[in-house]
Parts: C-alpha cells; sequence; structure tokens
C-alpha cells in the first residue's frame, strides 16, 4: 500500500535474465508497499523464474506477445485484483522505481502519468529520424492535451483504476501502439494526461540500437501509427 | 474447343472438391457457399462458352477472356484481403487464449505454493 491504494508495478519482461532480478529486487526495496508483477513474455531464457525468485508474482505467456500484449496480461491481473493504480517499469533497468512515488503523486489530477524524458530531469538525447519521430508526436499530443507532452514513447507509466479497466480489454499488441496509440485513445476518451520529468539511466544490460536503417524504420513506424491512431473514429 | 472441354473438366474437379471437403466437414459452410459460387460459375462457362463473350459484349469488353482475367484477379485480391483480415481476427483469439493461459497458471501456482499468494 502507497497512501491506501494498492499499487501493482508491472514489468513487461522478454529474454532479460541479465537484468531482472536486479530490477525486482530494486523495485522491492525500493517500494516496500508494492507488488511486483512480472509479466514472462514468453522468454526461452530463465527470466520467470528469475523474477519469481526475486519475489515477483510471475504470470507466463505460452509465446511472445510484445510489450503491448504482455501488458494488457498485466492491466487484466491488476483489474481482477482489484488494483487502484497501475505503474509499468522496464525489465532493462532503465527506469528508476524511486520516481514511482512522483508518478503516483499526479494521478490525482490525472489519469495516466508519464514519466518523461526531456522535460528537464537527466540528460537523455537522440539524434537524427528517431528525433524528428520524437518531436512530431509529441507536438500532435501535446495538442490533444492541451500542454506539453515532451515524451510519449516512454514506457514509464502510471494509471488509476478507470484506466486499469479500459486497458484490461483494450490493449493494442502493435509496435508503438502500446505508447502512443493508448495515449491518443486516452485524450479522446477525455481523460487527463500528465507527465512527470524523470532521469532515464543506461540499461543494466544490452545496447540501444543506433542503427541509422533502424532510425528510419521507427520514423516510418511512428508515423504510421500515429496516423492510424487519430484518424480512428 | 479443346480449350472449353478442359475449362469444363476442371470446373467440375473444382465443385467435386468443395462438396466433399463440405461433407467431411472440413470447410466452414460461411467459405463454402463463395467456392460453390465460383465453382458453379466456372461449370456454367465451360459448358457454355458463347455465354463468356456475350456477356463481355454487354459490359463493353472486347474479350471475354479479358473479362475472365480482370475479374478473376480482383477477386483472388479480394480473397487474400479477406484471409489477412481472418489471419489478425485469428491472432486477437489467440491472443485473448495465452492471457487465459497464462492467468489460470499463476492462479494454479498460487495454489500449489499458498505462502506465495498475497491477495488481500
Amino acid at each position: 500500500m502507497i497512501d491506501d491504494q494498492r499499487v501493482l508495478i508491472i514489468v513487461p519482461a522478454w529474454n532479460e535474465a541479465a537484468s531482472i532480478a536486479d530490477v525486482v529486487t530494486e523495485i522491492t526495496g525500493e517500494l516496500p508497499g508494492t507488488d511486483v508483477l512480472v509479466v514472462d513474455d514468453g522468454s526461452t531464457d530463465d527470466t520467470g523464474r528469475l523474477a519469481s525468485d526475486a519475489g515477483a508474482i510471475v504470470v507466463r505467456l505460452p509465446y511472445n506477445l510484445g510489450v503491448g500484449g504482455a501488458m494488457r496480461l498485466g492491466y487484466r491481473y491488476a483489474k481482477a485484483r482489484g488494483y487502484d493504480a497501475a505503474v509499468q517499469v522496464d525489465a532493462d533497468g532503465q527506469h528508476d522505481p524511486r520516481y514511482v512515488p512522483k508518478l503516483l503523486d499526479r494521478l490525482q489530477d490525472a489519469s495516466l502519468v508519464i514519466g518523461a524524458r526531456f522535460a528537464g530531469e537527466g540528460d537523455y538525447q537522440t539524434r537524427g529520424p528517431r528525433r524528428w519521430a520524437m518531436t512530431v508526436l509529441s507536438f500532435v499530443l501535446s495538442r490533444m492535451a492541451g500542454h506539453r507532452l515532451t515524451d510519449t514513447t516512454s514506457g514509464f507509466r502510471a494509471c488509476d483504476r478507470s484506466l486499469i479497466e479500459l486497458f484490461a480489454e483494450w490493449y493494442p499488441v502493435e509496435y508503438l501502439g502500446d505508447t502512443v496509440e493508448t495515449t491518443v485513445r486516452v485524450l479522446r476518451l477525455g481523460y487527463q494526461v500528465k507527465q512527470v520529468p524523470v532521469a532515464m539511466r543506461p540499461r543494466f544490460s544490452g545496447t540501444p540500437s543506433k542503427s541509422p536503417v533502424k532510425a528510419m524504420l521507427y520514423l516510418a513506424r511512428a508515423f504510421f501509427a500515429l496516423g492510424l491512431a487519430v484518424t480512428r473514429r | 474447343m479443346r480449350l472449353t472441354a478442359l475449362t469444363a473438366v476442371t470446373a467440375v474437379i473444382l465443385l467435386a472438391v468443395i462438396i466433399e471437403l463440405l461433407r467431411r466437414r472440413q470447410l466452414r459452410e460461411k467459405y463454402a457457399v463463395l467456392w460453390i459460387g465460383v465453382g458453379a460459375a466456372a461449370v456454367l462457362l465451360g459448358f457454355f462458352p458463347g455465354m463468356l463473350n456475350a456477356l463481355a459484349r454487354s459490359v463493353g469488353v472486347a474479350s471475354g477472356a479479358s473479362l475472365v482475367l480482370f475479374l478473376g484477379v480482383v477477386f483472388l485480391l479480394l480473397v487474400c484481403i479477406h484471409l489477412s483480415w481472418e489471419t489478425s481476427q485469428l491472432e486477437e483469439e489467440t491472443r485473448t487464449l495465452a492471457e487465459e493461459v497464462a492467468l489460470i497458471r499463476a492462479e494454479l501456482a498460487a495454489r500449489e505454493t499458498p505462502e506465495m499468494v498475497n491477495d488481500r
């Protein structure tokens, strides 16, 4: 419990055996009042067992669905167990759990709170197509929200009970659908979306991609996802 | 003339295969209607090739063969789109099932080791 709220930390994890135990241990250490749910997204390594040994509740998908699929399962779990708030935290250690109480605080005047890079805190930088994509995404979504949202593709986000119920029924599996499309839909439905500046850390394991081809592909897919999201209904 | 004979025989075999699949319950009825329609049209045209040119002329197409090619391509495209749509539906359904399986397994594991349960 945090402030009389039952909070579930949802960690979608696919083959994160190198970092998952540290991530779970850190979350339970920093946030003793919360439950940690690791959604093992069809990992072929030891992710599930390591998470369970570290003290997390583990649900295991029989095959890989992607972040969106893992998250809907997490929200279904949260809905079934009656949690008041859910926070998504990545399994690679980029998200610092010490920001979680700040995200939860903002839930008092918003239904969805995004932990945003580029908002003053930290020194996260991107360049090239990836940056253009993020600029356009944040421009469009800021206009929809009526205030500035600097980082719409952040997977570090908290939501309240009403959105847990929505996301348990509806959560896209498509690439970027889990971040961009959900934000668009939530804004369209009239919920408040706020952001809290956060500093991202380097990953505990793995390396971010730097290939220019991948960056261009990211740009194309981001615009595709955004274009579809804003023209729906 | 030999081509029309070939068409007629092919059409009859096609129709027979569809009906046999239906009889063995290998094909859902909703798809069968479509293919029986196609088979019947092919049989008709195979046995009465004159109809084809008459039909083509009535819609302003010079030759019956062009009309058949055009309609065939359009039809196959529509079928492909329909199949993509159908697979998307199936993926959504298996996704829901995968989630159910994961939830049920977690529930089972929690029951087997009661001290792990952190329900209210």
